[in-house]
């Protein structure tokens, strides 16, 4: 009889060791699936996880790192403050769509003037839009306890239908042709969140995601707000005694997490993707939360977290091209990676125990 | 604008099948959650499910042995979430979304040679003359046999749930873990036969799309129908009947906004569209009085610690 | 060093194994980049069928690659630069959405040639291209009018965008001229994807009294409502979808992309190649029209074909004048033709359709 045996403290060695673990095992399983697919496994392994990395064309998907994972990051940074807390924001991918219709309707406003500050207020616009449609799900919690998985994610479906209605009408190009999508912020210097070294895919988004890593990290291991994020999580009854005030909590977490998914959308919208459109969004917000979990909410967790993320989608879209495996397969693969990642960090809290035979 | 156009006869028929996929979904989820576990992946057990069924279907001829190998499909991949989360004690958040990524890859290489076929089709129940009736004949005596099957699943899980031992159990399990292990129940063991049972009653409202609502198989056609079963589940405030008031009111919202277009009433459509959706905000406002519904131990990891 | 030099070095590179397979010795690559995954059985499933007919046509003269499920944005940027880098010729673009990754990449791959799906900006080394789908939305509006007996139309659009609009008045002008009393109900899904949402929008049409509905989204959803509903006829959009002939089916539009994809690879493999701006219809052969049914009565398909024959000769425009806007104003003069540009970016109803265009 096997049992399981938790830990009296978390593994250091194994919270290190899981991950390396859980890719080799996806290495294994996936190159089964590769090679049932026809594919060579070695060759389809190498290819998305060496071939971005250190492969020929290195020099351009590295940065590519960086602007796939940015985002996640950015999103997932906020969510893990909420999910410490027992918060459950699922909605954050309509906060990414409202932070983008802001801080774009806020640029587009007064094109084509030219001005350094107009940047500056997208940014703080989108961070806005951000905040408020996270605000709903918080305010309805704290005024009526209605429950906020439910609240933030409706509000994903009514931001998708905004999204379409802005394409369509009020932020749509006049001069597209009656095509729908905003003008291109690319080529509106002022609003155009450029990358700030060339080529380096080094963009605002990739500064904001790398000060909420460290705004993270110092607040849950330095700040009192921090604590009180750690303490509800764990213990909320606890938390009450120690003056922890829960509503005053849902408000910072959800509008945090808002915020911060509210910017990853602006700076999208006004740098890779340049400009709004009906399907401006593309699911960010919801790989986010796999990445918070993997990241083990923890900031520095999460940025590795993020870029795995990241690598496996670059690498495998060479996949498909070079190989001609099928999106598909490539879907399954990450599903397998995070299986593994999610089920082998069982190790890290819990130990197996041999023998003796417990009613479990 | 002539609205005399909306027939709210056909459209009443047309909303019970139009609800029937978030139906069976949701009720299975809310077994789950009664459980006590939160499984976020009914999107991908529902899309599994749409195409299992539909190879079967299509590879014997006979649409109930299509609906069968739904559930079958449904519940074999929710076991692996019951893994996951049972026996190795993965967060049920992450472990949900992971399961809706697996899903849908797999459903889609596993219908690579399926698209552009027809499905043999499920014939509507004959009830002769009760279906003559008028009003009551095309609303109530005029659909297929899964869409009877559904609504007799929620009077199923109702009565179970509210007056046998197993439901007893069950509920048991999902209010406080810790008290039914001290109880002698077997708490992983009963969670995991909760669990493959919404993952079955997943993959057959993933089938009832795939063969008769569309009916075709096309890659995550799906299109987020496992979202809103989720959401049906709180709105429903746990409670089955619930479920199916929560079904037919969202089903219908869509259908009236349909309705509403065709008779030309000239509201934008972008806000018709989100309109269940914030109709399910106000409802889970006007709902959220009721704070006992939730499972005590929703979404919690089990470990029976010594 | 900058990332834009070593682009331009890898393209010098690139260039120099273009010129080298002109002399035979390599074969031509050819890229497509998919907005959905080729099992969609629509739009995505119709370019890539056109990827296979390169393939067969050219046999081991070519090469193909391609990447579906490809968001717009930054990521079909660099799935495109991927393709260019890994040393393609020639690369579609397959999605209105991706105008502008297609210039910014074809900026910086100058050697390399791109065709844009669907959009209106070009350069030195982008094409675009489209289809003139409303020339087959006039036949089905022909039929449409002809064979209806309640007079009422059922019309299911995806987004109002000018393509979708375009197909409605085309529809609608022909469907009128046969038959003056008809009648259109157009509802909007307003998503690109989703089957029963589809089924739902054609049993509500259906419901409400018509006896014909005409979709512009890609599933065989409202096929199968109307076969349940009986009485009902449909038309196949994107594919033949002829599982559902004679009846409810009794013809299709068909996007057929293998001519063009075919003629273009060729121009590269030949040096030919230039960018242009190809706006093709039923006479290339990129928009076929299926099979039209026996369910239609002998005269209304003698004139449905000649029509089609017509319109392929390019002897009968489908907007042909007198025509009036919506709200009654002039559009075209008797005999007057539209114009590619005004089509292009219609946005405006012709007169006699109820309802408002959405925005």
């Amino acid at each position: 009889m096997i049992a399981l045996e938790k830990r009296p403290e978390p593994s250091r060695a194994f919270s290190y060791l899981t991950p390396v673990l859980a890719v080799i095992a996806t290495f294994f399983f996936g190159g089964l699936l590769f090679a049932a697919l026809g594919k060579d496994p070695v060759t389809s392994i190498l290819t998305i996880f060496w071939e971005p990395l250190f492969g020929e064309f290195s020099f351009y998907y590295r940065p590519q790192l960086l602007i796939k994972g940015a985002p996640l990051v950015l999103i997932a940074i906020g969510l893990s403050l909420g999910f410490k807390a027992g918060i459950w924001n699922i909605g954050a991918e309509g906060q990414y769509i409202m932070g983008a219709l802001f801080g774009a309707g806020a640029g587009l406003a007064f094109y084509p003037s030219e001005n350094v500050l107009i940047f500056p207020f997208m940014v703080l616009a989108g961070a806005f839009g951000g905040w408020l449609w996270a605000m709903i799900p918080a305010f309805l919690k704290v005024k009526f306890g209605t429950n906020e998985i439910l609240v933030s994610l409706m509000l994903v479906y009514v931001a998708e239908q905004f999204l379409a209605s802005m394409s369509l009408g009020l932020l749509k190009n006049p001069e597209g042709f009656g095509f729908p999508g905003s003008r291109n912020l690319q080529q509106y210097a002022s609003a155009h969140n450029a990358e700030i070294i060339a080529g380096s895919g080094m963009h605002w988004g990739v500064v904001a995601a790398l000060i909420a890593v460290i705004f993270a990290y110092v607040l849950l291991a330095r700040h009192r707000l921090g604590f009180a994020v750690r303490v509800t999580g764990e213990a909320p009854r606890a938390a009450r005694f120690a003056g922890v005030n829960p509503n005053r909590l849902i408000l910072f977490c959800l509008g945090t997490s808002g915020l911060l998914a509210g910017l990853a959308g602006l700076f999208e919208v006004s740098g890779p993707a340049g400009q709004v459109s009906i399907d401006f969004n593309v699911g960010y917000g919801f790989t986010a939360i796999i990445v918070a979990f993997l990241g083990r909410l923890h900031p520095i967790g999460i940025v590795l977290a993020g870029l795995l993320m990241a690598l496996t989608y670059i690498g495998g879209d060479i996949a498909q091209s070079q190989l001609g495996l099928p999106a598909a397969a490539i879907q399954v693969f990450q599903g397998m990676l995070l299986f593994f990642l999610l089920a082998l960090d069982m190790f890290t809290n819990y130990r197996l125990r041999f023998g003796r035979s417990e009613a479990a | 604008m002539d609205l005399s156009v909306i027939n709210p006869i056909l459209l009443f028929a047309a909303l019970m099948s139009a609800a029937t996929p978030i139906l069976l979904a949701a009720t299975g989820e809310l077994v789950v959650e009664r459980a006590g576990v939160l499984n976020l992946g009914v999107e991908g057990m529902m899309i599994l499910g749409a195409i299992c069924g539909f190879a079967i279907a299509v590879e014997t001829g006979s649409p109930i042995i299509g609906f069968v190998a739904a559930a079958a499909g449904g519940a074999v991949l929710s076991l692996l979430f019951a893994f996951l989360t049972q026996i190795t004690l993965a967060n049920q958040v992450a472990s949900g979304l992971a399961l809706t990524l697996f899903g849908l890859g797999l459903s889609a290489l596993l219908g690579q040679g399926y698209v552009g076929i027809k499905p043999p089709r499920l014939p509507d129940i004959n009830f002769g003359f009760l279906a003559e009736i008028p009003v009551i004949g095309p609303v109530v005596f005029s659909h297929d046999p899964i869409l009877y099957f559904g609504i007799g699943l929620v009077a199923a899980v109702w009565a179970t749930l509210k007056y046998t031992r197993v439901g007893l159990v069950l509920r048991a399990v999902g209010e406080n873990h810790d008290a039914a292990h001290a109880l002698g129940y077997k708490v992983v063991r009963i969670r995991t036969l909760a669990i493959m049972f919404g993952g079955a009653c997943a993959g057959m409202g993933g089938a009832y799309i795939s063969l008769i609502r569309v009916p075709q198989w096309t890659e995550g056609m799906t299109a987020g129908v496992g979202w809103i079963a989720l959401a049906l589940v709180v709105f429903a405030s746990w409670k089955p009947w619930r479920v199916l008031l929560g079904a037919y009111l969202f089903g219908g919202i869509t259908q009236l906004q349909l309705n509403l277009q065709g008779a030309g009433v000239a509201i934008p459509v972008e806000y018709l569209a989100m309109s269940p959706y914030l109709i399910t905000i106000v409802v889970l406002v006007i709902l959220s009085a009721d704070k006992s519904a939730a499972p005590g131990s929703l979404g919690r990891t089990f470990h029976a610690s010594h | 060093m900058k990332i834009t030099t070593l682009l331009a070095s890898a393209a010098v590179a690139l260039g120099l194994a273009t010129s080298a397979f002109a002399d035979g010795h390599e074969k031509t690559k050819v890229g497509f980049v998919y907005v959905g995954p080729v099992g969609d059985g629509g739009w995505t499933y119709e370019h890539n069928k056109g990827r296979l007919a390169v393939e067969e046509a050219f046999g081991d003269a070519v090469e193909t690659v391609f990447v579906e499920n490809v968001a717009e944005g930054p990521d079909s940027e660099r799935v495109m630069t991927q393709m260019a880098l890994d040393g393609a010729d020639l690369i579609f673009t397959t999605s209105f959405g991706y105008m502008d990754p297609t210039i910014n990449i074809a900026k910086k791959f100058p050697k390399v040639k791109f065709e844009h799906a669907t959009g209106y900006k070009r350069a030195e080394n982008v094409s675009t291209y489209s289809a003139r789908f409303y020339e087959g939305r006039a036949i089905q509006g022909h039929i449409a009018g002809s064979m209806t007996k309640s007079n009422i139309i059922g019309y299911i659009g995806s987004f109002p965008i000018p393509e979708v609009i375009r197909g409605i008045n085309s529809a609608y002008i022909h469907a009128k001229k046969v038959n003056p009393d008809v009648q259109f109900k157009i509802v909007w899904a307003y998503t690109w994807f989703d089957p029963a949402k589809e089924a739902d929008a054609a049993k509500v049409l259906i419901e409400q009294g018509a006896d014909v509905v005409l979709q512009h989204t890609d599933s065989t959803a409202p096929q199968a409502a109307a076969q349940e509903a009986g009485n009902v006829i449909t038309f196949g959009q994107a594919s033949d979808m002829g599982q559902y002939a004679p009846l409810p089916r009794v013809s299709s539009i068909i996007d057929d992309w293998a001519p063009y994809y075919i003629a273009r690879t060729k121009a590269v493999m030949d040096g030919t190649w230039e960018s242009v701006d190809t706006w093709d219809g039923i006479g290339a052969g990129m928009v076929g029209i299926g099979e039209i049914s026996d369910a239609v009565p002998a005269d209304v398909k003698a004139e449905a074909l000649a029509m089609k024959d017509a319109i392929a000769s390019g002897e009968y425009h489908p907007f042909t004048g007198p025509l009036k806007k919506q709200d009654g104003s002039d559009w075209l003069a008797d005999g007057e033709v539209a114009d590619d540009g005004t089509l292009a970016g219609m946005s405006f109803y012709v007169e006699g359709i109820e309802g408002d265009i959405p925005n």
